[in-house]
């Protein structure tokens, strides 16, 4: 499937670029974060410890372990900052 | 307008005017205003808010829903700014409005404690010695277990 994978804050700047476009095969958030992860150090380094990120599937906030089936977009950040 | 996401500054007065002359048999109206504060050894040269197009409007729009079920209002307002603030700059602010106090009082901490949570802002703090990322609190998540 084709998927929009989103970066933000530091997660951006550590990976290097806000969004990419990618073929995948990964079931789930953790799949592909096992995906990317096995590219490139840049990717190792952000996605070290999944505990400090969050991630959002198609706009809405969800776990790591969630299905990525019929998924659009993939969002990786850290916990957020508003108000 | 009962939710913004703004790059300007905007103008608090005329937006709490704009509010209060909307509400139709409210007794009260709180308003919280956040603002760019400046760091403990008054270096902050700004602060740069990114956020997440598209997912942003939907979380605010989710979070004033919440409110409005949860509470007796007769309206509830968000504002939220990103991009470049300087110290003191207003940041963002709530408004909601009620025939009692303690429901508008009640409904803008709500608001404030999902806006600090699970709207997908970020912080980042750029002084002269260099720049940060605003680390999220624990106590800012905890403080979403009082209304679950």
């Amino acid at each position: 499937m084709t998927l929009d994978v989103l970066y933000f804050a530091w997660v951006r700047e550590r990976i290097g670029l806000p969004r990419e476009t990618l073929e995948t095969q990964a079931a789930t958030v953790a799949d592909l974060v096992a995906e990317l992860s096995a590219r490139e150090e840049r990717y190792a380094a952000a996605f070290a410890d999944t505990s400090a990120l969050r991630v959002a599937v198609d706009q809405a906030l969800t776990d790591f372990d969630a299905p990525l089936t019929d998924a659009r977009e993939v969002a990786f950040f850290p916990p957020m900052t508003g108000g | 307008m009962t939710v913004k996401l703004l790059s300007a500054p905007f103008d608090l007065a005329a937006e709490t005017d704009a509010f209060a002359a909307a509400q139709t048999g409210a007794g009260g109206i709180v308003t919280f205003t956040g603002v760019v504060r400046d760091a403990e050894t008054g270096t902050l040269e700004r602060m740069e808010i990114e956020h997440y197009p598209g997912m942003t409007e939907r979380a605010l729009q989710d979070i004033r829903d919440a409110a409005l079920a949860r509470w007796p209002l007769s309206g509830a307002m968000i504002i939220h700014r990103f991009g470049t603030l300087r110290p003191g700059e207003t940041i963002m602010m709530v408004a909601t409005a009620s025939r009692h106090r303690a429901d508008a009082f009640a409904a803008a901490e709500f608001l404030m404690d999902y806006l600090k949570s699970r709207a997908p802002f970020w912080k980042k703090e750029v002084t002269g010695q260099g720049a940060a990322w605003v680390d999220a609190r624990d106590v800012d998540e905890a403080a979403l277990e009082r209304w679950q």
